[in-house]
C-alpha cells in the first residue's frame, strides 16, 4: 500500500532536482590515500610485527614479493621462516596451515586465486572449519585463507570463478569480502586476530584503486567486527545489496539513478557469512524493494540466500519481488565483449532498479 | 587366463590359492616369473619370517639402520631388546587394543555403535611400537582407523567408548564419533575421514614445533610428529605433496605407513605402479626403511631411530610397516575379496602371540603375569562399556555448540574482547 503512494509521489517528482549529497565517501579533512593493495600489505604488516604467531604461506609471497605483490617488503623484514614460499601444493600447504593452527600458530595461507582453492577445498572444509566442531571445541583453528577472488580481465573460465557462496554455504568458516581499502585493512586484521577459520575474498580488480582513508584507519588496532555489512549509501527507494567490487558499480548505479529521482540505498555487505541479516531486513523495510548484484552465478548463490531471508523475514514489507543480479549462468568467456555481457554492469543495475521502482520496461533477454 | 595355466603358477607359491577365485587371475604376486627382480624380493619380503630392513641411500647424509640392527644384534646375541617393564608395558597396550577393538564388534552388532567402525586387530605392533616411544607433547594424526593410536596415546578407554557411543561423556562430547577422535590433552589429531587428510595436517604439527623452536625461541622444542596412514594412502597426491615439503624444510616427522596390502577390497598390488612404498622415500631425500609390522619390537627398534632422528633435527623419515588387518575394512564390510590363505599367514604371525611367545622365552615375563594382565585389561574395557552405558546422551543445546572457537560469531576486537559485547557494535562501523 506504502509501495504505491510512493509510487505516485515518485512520478510526481519526477523532474524535482534532489539536493546534493555526497554519501559515498565523507571526506575528513586530512583524507589520505590508500590503495587496496597498500591496505592489505599494511594490515599483514602490522599483523605480524604485533604476534610472532602469525606467519605468511604461500606460492611466489616471498622472493616474488607476492603474485600481485600483496606481501611486497615482507619476506626482507620477517624473513623466510615467517614468509614461506611454498611449492605448488595447494592441499599440502593448506593442510600444512591447518596442522599449525591446530597447535597455536596463526597462519595466513595466500591462495594465488581462490580457483586454485579447489585443490585444497577438503582441508578449508572438511579439517579446517569442522574440526572445532568434531573435537567438541579442543581443536580451534585460527587460520586465514586469502587470495583474489571472482573475475579478472580476460583471464578465462578456470581463473573467474567467484566462490563467495561455495564457502557460504558451510558452517564453522567465516566467509569476508573486503571493497574499499578501509575494508580491506579492518577486515583483514578482524580475521586474523580471529580465532576460527576466516575465507578472505579479495578482488584483482581492485586492488589498484585507491580509497580515502582516516586516521582512525590507519591506526595499528583497526579492527572492523565480523558480521556487520557497511551501509556506504543512504537512501529511501530501493535496497541494494552488493560485496567487493560490484559495490564500486551499485554505487555508480545510484548516482545514475539519482538522477532520474531514485534514492538507492547501497549495502556493502563485508561479511557474507555469518551474513548482516538484519541491517537488510531493516533496510528493506524502509524501502520496501531489493535488488542483490553478485559477480558469480546465480543459481544458489548470495543473492538467493539474501533473498530467501528477506522473504522469511519481511515478506509483508516487500513491494516488488526482488531482483537478482549476477553473472551469468555460464563459464566465463574469454572475448572481451562476451565477458562484458557475463559479469554485471551499471546499466544492468540501473535496469533492474527501475524494474523494481516498476519505471522501465520489462527485463532484456538474459543469458 | 585358463585354468591350466593357473594351476602351474600357484604350484610354485607356497601357499595355495583358489584357482575359482575370479581376485587371483589379477594378482601379480601369482606370477612366478624368476627373472622379475621385484617379484623376487617381493617373495622374500612377504613370506620370510625374519624380515630385512632395506634402507635406500640417495645421499650420503642418510643414517643406515639396517646396519645398526645388525651390529646390535651380531654384537649381543644374548642381550635383549627390551627390559621386563619395558615388554610388559607393549604387551599390556597391544592386548589392550584387541580387547577394545573386540568389545567394539560385540557393540556394533547388538546396536549401541553405529556409522563406520573401522578396526584395528592385528595392526597392534605398529601402533604400539611407535607410540610408546612418545612424550605426551608429541603428536600423532592418524585416519579412521584411529581407536587403538587414541588408546596408545594415552586417551582413557571409557572416553573412546563413550564417543564410540556418541554419548556426552566421549572424547569428543559425542560430536566426532569413531573416526574423528580429537584429544587436546594427549596431543592425539586423530581421525581424518579422507585419506590423505591427515599427511598435511601432521606436516603442519611438525612445522609448528620447528617454528616455535626457531621463531618463537622455544630452545627446547622438539616435538616429533608421527602420521599414520595406509597403503592406499600411498597413492594420493598429499602424500606426494607432503613428503616433499617435510624433506625441504627438515621437518620432525615420521611418515608411517601401516601397509596392510588392502584398500577396502582394492589390493595393493592392483592401484599401485611400484607397490615398495619405502622406495618413495629416497625419491624426495628422506630415507625409506621397510619393517615387519607384525613384530613389535622389530618396529620398535626401526622407530628408535627415526623418532630419534626427527628429535635431532635430522628430518623426516618415512617407514613402511608390512602388517595386516584380520578383520574386514570396516564392520560393515563382508570381506570376500581376501584370500583365507593369506589371512590364515598373517594371523599365524599375530604380533601378540609373538611377543608373548618372546617375553616367556627370554624369561621377561611368566604366564602367570601375562594372564593378570589380560584380566585387567579386560576388567578395563567391561568398565568403560558400563561407563559408556550409563553416560548421558548429548543434550539438544548441545547441537549448536563449538561451531565457532569465537562463539557469538562476531569477531574479536582490538581490545580482545568479543565485538558484539562492545556496546557501540550497533552503531555500525568506522566512520570514514
Amino acid at each position: 500500500m506504502l509501495g504505491i503512494v510512493r509510487q505516485k509521489m515518485l512520478g510526481q517528482s519526477l523532474l524535482k532536482i534532489r539536493p546534493a549529497i555526497s554519501v559515498l565517501r565523507s571526506y575528513s579533512s586530512a583524507a589520505k590515500q590508500m590503495t587496496v593493495r597498500e591496505a592489505l600489505n599494511s594490515a599483514l604488516d602490522e599483523e605480524m610485527s604485533a604476534d610472532p604467531k602469525v606467519f605468511l604461506m604461500g606460492e611466489e609471497v616471498g622472493e616474488y614479493q607476492g603474485a600481485y605483490k600483496i606481501s611486497k617488503g615482507l619476506l626482507e623484514k620477517y624473513g623466510p621462516e615467517r614468509v614461506l614460499d611454498t611449492p605448488i601444493t595447494e592441499a599440502g600447504f593448506a593442510g600444512i596451515g591447518v596442522g599449525a593452527a591446530y597447535y597455536g600458530l596463526k597462519p595466513v595461507v595466500e591462495f594465488m586465486t581462490f580457483n586454485f582453492s579447489m585443490q585444497a577445498i577438503d582441508h578449508i572444509i572438511n579439517s579446517a572449519a569442522k574440526s572445532n566442531y568434531m573435537s567438541a571445541g579442543q581443536m580451534s583453528v585460527p587460520i586465514v585463507f586469502r587470495g583474489p577472488n571472482g573475475a579478472a580481465a580476460g583471464v578465462g573460465a578456470q581463473h573467474s570463478q567467484c566462490y563467495a557462496s561455495w564457502y557460504a554455504s558451510c558452517p564453522g568458516l567465516k566467509v569476508l569480502s573486503p571493497y574499499s581499502s578501509e575494508d580491506a585493512r579492518g577486515l583483514l586484521k578482524a580475521a586474523i586476530r580471529d580465532p576460527d577459520p576466516v575465507v578472505f575474498l579479495e578482488n584483482e580488480l581492485l586492488y589498484g584503486e585507491s580509497f580515502p582513508v582516516s586516521d582512525e584507519v590507519l591506526d595499528s588496532s583497526f579492527c572492523l567486527p565480523i558480521g556487520k555489512a557497511k551501509i556506504e549509501r543512504k537512501g529511501k527507494d530501493v535496497t541494494i545489496t552488493a560485496f567487493s567490487k560490484m559495490v564500486g558499480y551499485a554505487l555508480k548505479a545510484a548516482e545514475i539513478l539519482e538522477k532520474e529521482g531514485i534514492d538507492a540505498e547501497v549495502i556493502n555487505l563485508r561479511s557474507i557469512r555469518p551474513l548482516d541479516r538484519s541491517t537488510i531486513n531493516a533496510s528493506v523495510r524502509k524501502t520496501n524493494r531489493l535488488i542483490t548484484v553478485e559477480e558469480g552465478f546465480p543459481q544458489h548463490g548470495v543473492g538467493a540466500e539474501i533473498c530467501a531471508s528477506v522473504v522469511e523475514e519481511s515478506f509483508a514489507y516487500l513491494d516488488a519481488p526482488v531482483e537478482r543480479i549476477a553473472g551469468a549462468d555460464v563459464p566465463m568467456p574469454y572475448a572481451a565483449n562476451l565477458e562484458r555481457m557475463a559479469v554485471p554492469q551499471v546499466e544492468d543495475i540501473v535496469r533492474a532498479a527501475k524494474r523494481a521502482c516498476y519505471r522501465a520496461v520489462p527485463l532484456a533477454a538474459a543469458a | 587366463m585358463n585354468s591350466a595355466s593357473c594351476a602351474a603358477k600357484i604350484s610354485t607359491q607356497p601357499f595355495s590359492l583358489n584357482p575359482t577365485s575370479p581376485a587371483s587371475h589379477d594378482r601379480p604376486l601369482v606370477s612366478p616369473k624368476p627373472a622379475s627382480l621385484f617379484l623376487g624380493s617381493t617373495r622374500k619380503l612377504r613370506l620370510s619370517s625374519s624380515s630385512k630392513l632395506n634402507l635406500h641411500r640417495r645421499s650420503g647424509t642418510v643414517v643406515a639402520v639396517s646396519d645398526v640392527v645388525k651390529q646390535k644384534k651380531s654384537k649381543s646375541t644374548h642381550s635383549l631388546l627390551i627390559t621386563k617393564e619395558e615388554g610388559l608395558e607393549l604387551y599390556e597396550d597391544m592386548i589392550l587394543g584387541r580387547a577394545f577393538e573386540d568389545m567394539c564388534a560385540q557393540m556394533y552388532y547388538r546396536g549401541k555403535m553405529f556409522g563406520f567402525v573401522h578396526l584395528y586387530n592385528g595392526q597392534e605392533a605398529v601402533s604400539t611400537g611407535f607410540i610408546k616411544l612418545l612424550k605426551q607433547q608429541d603428536s600423532v594424526v592418524s585416519t579412521y582407523r584411529d581407536h587403538v593410536h587414541a588408546l596408545s596415546k594415552g586417551v582413557p578407554a571409557r572416553a573412546v567408548m563413550s564417543e564410540l557411543f556418541g554419548k556426552t561423556t566421549g572424547c569428543c562430547r559425542g560430536q566426532g564419533g569413531s573416526m574423528h577422535m580429537f584429544s587436546r590433552e594427549h596431543n592425539l589429531l586423530g581421525g581424518f575421514a579422507f585419506i590423505g587428510e591427515g599427511i598435511p595436517v601432521a606436516t603442519g604439527a611438525a612445522f609448528t614445533s620447528k617454528y616455535k623452536r626457531e621463531v618463537l625461541k622455544e630452545a627446547d622444542c622438539d616435538h616429533v610428529t608421527l602420521a599414520f596412514f595406509g597403503d592406499g594412502t600411498c597413492n594420493n597426491g598429499q602424500f606426494f605433496e607432503c613428503l616433499n615439503m617435510a624433506a625441504l624444510w627438515k621437518l620432525p616427522i615420521v611418515f608411517v605407513v601401516e601397509n596392510n596390502l588392502w584398500a577396502i577390497g582394492m589390493s595393493h598390488l592392483r592401484a599401485t605402479s611400484d607397490p615398495q612404498i619405502y622406495k618413495k622415500g629416497p625419491a624426495f631425500g628422506m630415507p625409506g626403511i621397510h619393517v615387519d609390522g607384525m613384530d613389535v619390537l622389530k618396529v620398535r627398534e626401526v622407530a628408535k631411530e627415526a623418532i630419534g632422528r626427527a628429535r635431532r633435527g635430522e628430518g623426516p623419515t618415512l617407514v613402511e610397516c608390512e602388517t595386516y588387518r584380520f578383520r574386514g575394512h570396516s564392520l560393515a564390510d563382508p570381506d570376500e575379496l581376501r584370500d583365507p590363505a593369506e589371512k590364515a599367514h598373517y594371523a599365524a604371525r599375530d604380533p601378540i602371540t609373538a611377543l608373548k611367545k618372546y617375553l616367556i622365552e627370554n624369561s621377561l615375563a611368566s604366564e602367570a603375569d601375562l594372564k593378570a594382565i589380560d584380566k585387567k585389561i579386560d576388567e578395563v574395557v567391561e568398565d568403560a562399556v558400563e561407563f559408556a552405558d550409563e553416560s548421558p546422551v548429548p543434550s539438544q543445546s548441545q547441537l549448536l555448540e563449538n561451531v565457532f572457537a569465537d562463539p557469538k560469531g562476531f569477531g574479536i576486537g582490538p581490545d580482545g574482547r568479543y565485538r558484539c559485547e562492545d556496546p557501540k557494535f550497533t552503531e555500525g562501523t568506522a566512520h570514514v
